[in-house]
């Protein structure tokens, strides 16, 4: 099948206005007899579920956790990007645009990106008509700070809690549409499987997870907003639950799974502390406007530091080596996240980290504290003030911004950010690629859509920072409720679909073997055993620095595991009560599958670009040696996988990117 | 304090007579919050009749003249008697039977009782422990009652002697120091008053958070709760071993 | 450190359950408490035996999926953080840890350690929105002002994860705190105004309808909620009713 992305013709100023004008639109007497099924209630799916229940859809949404409240979305921190321009520093539509193709090392859809910059300022709107409880400045307005690999302050924030602000808007916006009985609510449910009725998408598998029970929920159409897959790497800083299932099990049915390369690796997070680690935790990038980042320059310093015979504040400045600063005078500690990790990763290869594991770097706030300290003085009118004075005056203003990240931050490591600097290291955080999507956002089965981190579209090869809050709600509430209708003006005479068809018993019969078989398999060893045995593959071998070998060695030991998986995993309880354990067993073994399709593609794609950095392809001499190189004559494409039985027989379909408005460059950010 | 009470009832003296805005439930006063209100207002009534409860009864430390004076006038006031003594039986009534109401449904809300329960780690064992104090306060309201209440209806009402007299003097001042020779019973109002000083610690300052006051007040409003649930009680226990260790026959 | 751990058994919601003994060995003292319930049950798989059901997901405190109560508190004796933020060097080597369910009639048991909250989110189907419909065609977000010192309050109030440890610590069960956090958050914004009467009338009605108690103003639930939501809260909602009611 060819890829057909359906971007409309026209300029790209235009393309969203004038394909919203002559859309096909469903009457409103008309939404009252079709039915949508929403999977997965974060930023996207809880918009969507919201928006399309507010139209007159009637919306069956689905969530693993008690309430559509918990979806991973509550952890994002940072911020939200919008074009507003308030700051009046020169942000436009079209600068956001720029940023966020070039962010992405342009490797995403130029018309698909525009579109979501244009209706980020719709974002902010509603979001303040729902009460989400953005910073405000003295003057009552709205507060913005700013963001890596971008030089406007666009970022929307509510302290460091944004995510979990504007997911509670989405989800007072659902509950007022419970209340109607508009969305009927499945909580505690997971997707196991899509039903195809005609090629079409009519349904979904689910399992309810307190009683056991396997059920089946028909639909005119399929929404999935699942979320990424950094969890393939077992340690990630998504949640527990956060799987592929969903996603995986539409690919297997026929919709193209897009650059599973594409992983986002965070440069702040809170290093490993041992094997027992169950996940990793993210300081907010917003960290990187006040933060400085550092290793000590003698490799004696390291070795004393891990010692513990001195300690980092030991250190004079000359002493230390600010790499970020001393690499990319331009942007500084606020490169993208893709640049500031291969960074960290760089100096702790060079044996410069910084503790015990030698994979952690310093995030430095006593310049800032000082800086805010002195400030403070000249604002209070205080002369002569003491050091600890401006220590205690920049203290203040420091903890006013990201207090609940330091109190985190202490209670984890037990050690105080304020008197000693952080330690960080990157890890796995946001999954870029995703399920295929046209411009309408759905997939390659008709009727089935997938919004959020779940598609692939916005963010190319790398997604800046307080993007993804901005795409997950800009497909739920601004771009799905509207394409969704061109496609179900056709479906108003269809009528209630019924689950009581042989489609539907298929795959519900399927679904029940693999359960079946699970908690009847007498394995040897714990569901955990095998993800943790694949995420080291996958950080080994996918991780922040790829080559041909280690991706072809990957391959061979991911389909290993699999295989030994199957015969040796063991699920204790039964299939007809709550059993977390077998829910593991599922996702895990998705996981199992998508990393073998992931370390396929990234041995496809022989080029560097964002996320994914080839050490085949790097710049080899000149200013920017070292830094990753993009190939734009061969890899100027989407890679969609169909799905063909084995991961390794999958089959590339390309789109071919094209930038018209766009000129391409070497991503620079010295 | 008087000054806040008067504020913060203010607006809610037509919400006595106003129409049930509910849609689900029969009314404010059925509401959980409204409960809470309702005992509130009737605690701040109480705590009224006890501050001035205990100025009366200073003045036998005193003064006996003045308070055999004030005594007389308070037991054969129309208003007093036949207006302010039937709400506060009303308000003592009440605030019995509401504290239990909501115990009761309190407990019932509660479910499965924890095997361990740390309740000391996150508040007081006064704010946890209402009901018992209340229940010796309950006890000790009782004994009241049959120390003076009664008797004195029955010389009053029944009897029909409204002169207050004994062998042609005011009689109060020498009853008052006659319920308390017994060492037991000096005893039992000891252990009442502090058991009332425990109540009201929690009960003062709780009332007015039922009430809605907040941060801006909370500080001085602790303060003046600290002093009252102390001064109060204290009083009261000053006066009753005032009379034992002064009247020793 | 070794530990001796005694958790609440429940085979699910019908079932009776009881306190089960188990023992786990060299627990490092950076492990989380979660990390530590991990390490108990990949010894349970290992050996054939069920597992022991618990609520968790982001574990890094934001969710509001975990709910323990750990030696007969809720998230344990720290203090500001959720049982996923719990570090076992809270703990002593030798140390018996006793570890229930959230219990409240109104958060039936599940299975072990996991509870039923539904009805938490009932009381925010009652009211818990401002009713504007998402199509975007709002005013601008700058049109109206909101002072600093209502959009931090407001804020404050909104970081309620709504975990539940305030019913749970709750010696009456009550859910005061986590209705009066919302009932704060739109009552201080402007956009709220509009039907601040109805909201708080119908999530107090809603919250009565669940079988949840009636606040006595012990306190406890501020000390133990993991995002320090004020008691302030409650006092508003109080305020609030009382308006509502004589308008």
């Amino acid at each position: 099948m060819a890829l057909d992305s359906r971007v409309p013709k026209g300029p790209i100023k235009d393309k969203w206005t004038d394909y919203k004008n002559k859309i096909d639109l469903v009457n409103p007497a008309n939404k009252r007899h079709i039915d949508i099924i929403v999977v997965g209630t974060g930023l996207a799916g809880g918009s969507a579920a919201a928006t399309l229940a507010e139209l007159g859809y009637n919306v069956k949404a689905f969530a693993y956790q008690d309430s559509p409240r918990r979806a991973h979305s509550i952890a994002a921190q940072g911020g939200i990007n919008a074009a507003k321009n308030y700051q009046g520093d020169g942000d436009s539509t079209y600068r956001l645009f720029y940023d966020t193709v070039k962010g992405g090392d342009y490797r995403s859809r130029e018309a698909n990106v525009y579109r979501l910059a244009e209706v980020s300022t719709n974002i902010i709107d509603q979001c303040v008509a729902q009460g989400v409880p953005f910073a405000r400045d003295y003057g009552g307005l709205l507060d913005n700070r700013s963001f890596g690999g971008v030089l406007v302050s666009r970022t929307f924030y509510a302290k460091g809690q944004t995510g979990q602000q504007l997911l509670l808007g989405a989800y007072s916006a659902m509950n007022r549409q419970i209340a109607r009985g508009k969305i009927e609510m499945f909580n505690r449910h997971e997707m196991l499987d899509v039903v195809k009725v005609d090629g079409k998408a009519r349904g979904i598998i689910a399992r309810n997870l307190i009683t056991g029970e396997v059920e089946r929920h028909s639909a005119h159409a399929v929404v999935v907003a699942t979320g990424g897959y950094g969890n393939v790497y077992f340690l990630s800083t998504n949640a527990m639950g956060s799987n592929v299932t969903a996603a995986w099990k539409i690919h297997k049915k026929g919709a193209y799974f897009a650059n599973p390369c594409y992983t986002q690796i965070h440069p702040t997070c809170i290093p490993r502390s041992g094997d027992y680690q169950s996940k990793l935790t993210l300081m907010s990038e917003s960290l990187r406007n006040d933060g400085r980042i550092w290793v000590p320059k003698s490799l004696d310093d390291v070795k004393a530091i891990r010692e513990g015979s001195k300690k980092p504040t030991d250190l004079s400045e000359d002493e230390r080596d600010y790499y970020l600063e001393r690499r990319y005078p331009a942007f500084g500690n606020l490169v993208p996240r893709d640049v500031a990790s291969r960074a960290a990763k760089e100096r702790c290869d060079a044996g410069y980290g910084v503790n015990a594991t030698g994979e952690a770097v310093y995030l430095d706030f006593a310049a800032a504290i000082e800086r805010y300290g002195k400030e403070q003085a000249k604002i209070q009118n205080i002369s002569n003030a003491s050091d600890a004075k401006i220590y205690e005056l920049g203290q203040a203003i420091v903890e006013a911004k990201y207090g609940n990240l330091f109190q985190m931050y202490e209670k984890i490591v037990d050690q105080n950010p304020y008197k000693t600097p952080m330690m960080i290291y990157p890890a796995v955080h946001y999954t870029m690629g995703g399920v295929w999507v046209d411009y309408n956002l759905m997939t390659t089965v008709p009727g089935l859509y997938c919004i959020g981190e779940a598609n692939f579209s916005d963010h190319g090869a790398n997604r800046l920072g307080a993007s993804a809050l901005m795409q997950g709600l800009a497909d739920g509430y601004f771009v799905l409720p509207y394409t969704i209708g061109d496609y179900l003006s056709d479906d108003i005479r269809t009528g209630k679909i019924s689950t009581d068809t042989k489609e539907f018993e298929e795959a519900e019969k399927e679904v029940k073997a693999k359960i079946d078989f699970f908690v009847t398999n007498k394995g040897t060893k714990s569901v955990d055993y095998f993800h943790k045995k694949l995420g080291k593959v996958m950080w080994d071998k996918c991780g922040m620095s790829r080559n041909e070998k280690g991706l072809k060695e990957a391959m061979v030991e991911i389909k290993a595991i699999r295989e030994e998986f199957w015969k040796e995993v063991s699920v204790p309880g039964s299939a007809s009560e709550m059993n977390p354990e077998l829910e593991k067993a599922g996702r895990v073994a998705d996981f199992l599958e998508l990393g073998e399709l992931f370390a396929k593609d990234a041995l496809t794609r022989n080029e560097s670009c964002g996320g994914h950095f080839r050490e085949e392809s790097a710049e080899e001499s000149g200013p920017q040696k070292g830094e990753a190189k993009r190939n734009d004559k061969d890899y100027a494409f989407v890679s969609a996988w169909e799905y063909k039985g084995e991961p390794a027989d999958a089959v590339l379909h390309k789109e071919e990117l094209e930038f018209k408005d766009i000129e391409l460059k070497q991503r620079s950010y010295k | 304090m008087t000054f806040v009470i008067c504020l913060r009832l203010r607006p809610w003296l037509p919400l006595l007579k106003s129409k049930n805005n509910f849609k689900i439930m029969g009314g404010f006063f059925k509401s959980s919050i409204g409960r809470k209100v309702a005992m509130a207002l009737s605690a701040f009534f109480l705590m009224f009749f006890l501050l001035q409860h205990l100025v009366i009864n200073m003045l036998s430390v005193i003064s006996p003249d003045a308070f055999n004076e004030v005594s007389h006038f308070m037991g054969t006031n129309p208003l007093v008697q036949f207006a302010l003594q039937p709400v506060l039986i009303f308000a003592v009534v009440f605030h019995f039977v509401m504290g239990f109401v909501l115990e009761l449904k309190n407990k019932k809300a509660n479910g499965v009782s924890y095997a361990k329960n740390n309740g000391g780690a996150n508040s007081t064992w006064m704010s946890r422990n209402m009901i018992y104090s209340g229940l010796v306060v309950l006890a000790f309201i009782v004994l009241h009652f049959i120390d003076f209440w009664i008797p004195e209806i029955n010389t009053k009402y029944i009897v029909g002697d409204m002169t207050g007299l004994h062998n042609g003097e005011f009689r109060y001042y020498h009853e008052l120091v006659e319920k308390f020779h017994s060492p037991l019973r000096v005893g039992a109002y000891v252990i009442s008053f502090i058991l009332l000083g425990l109540h009201l610690a929690h009960g003062f300052t709780s009332a007015f958070q039922s009430m809605g006051a907040t941060a801006g007040r909370k500080k001085n409003l602790q303060l003046i709760g600290k002093a009252y649930s102390i001064i109060v009680p204290l009083g009261f226990i000053i006066i009753a071993l005032f009379h034992h260790l002064t009247h020793n026959h | 450190m070794n530990l001796t751990l005694k958790i609440w058994r429940q085979k699910d919601s019908n079932a009776k359950g009881q306190m089960v003994d188990y023992k786990v060995t060299d627990i490092s003292e950076h492990m989380s408490f979660l990390e530590m319930m991990d390490v108990l049950n990949e010894q349970l798989v290992n050996s054939g035996e069920e597992p022991v059901a618990f609520d968790h997901d982001c574990r890094e405190g934001i969710c509001g999926m975990c709910s323990m109560y750990i030696n007969g508190e809720a998230h344990g004796p720290d203090r500001g953080i959720t049982t996923c933020q719990l570090h076992m060097r809270m703990f002593k080597d030798g140390d018996t840890i006793t570890i229930e369910p959230f219990r409240a009639a109104a958060f039936p048991v599940i299975k072990d350690l996991v509870v039923d909250r539904t009805s938490f989110e009932r009381i925010q189907q009652a009211g818990g929105y401002i009713s504007v419909n998402t199509s975007g065609n709002t005013q601008d977000a700058n049109s109206i002002p909101i002072s600093k010192h209502a959009a931090d309050e407001a804020m404050d109030a909104a970081t309620c994860i709504g975990c539940g440890a305030c019913v749970a610590t709750c010696k009456n069960s009550s859910a005061m705190l986590f209705v009066g956090a919302k009932v704060s958050q739109y009552a201080l914004l402007p956009q709220g105004q509009v039907e601040a009467a109805d909201r708080v009338q119908n999530m107090v009605a809603q919250m009565d309808l669940e079988g949840f108690g009636n606040c006595t103003n012990t306190g406890a639930c501020e000390v133990e909620c993991p995002k320090g939501i004020s008691l302030d809260n409650i006092a508003r909602m109080n305020r609030e009713l009382m308006k509502a009611t004589i308008k």
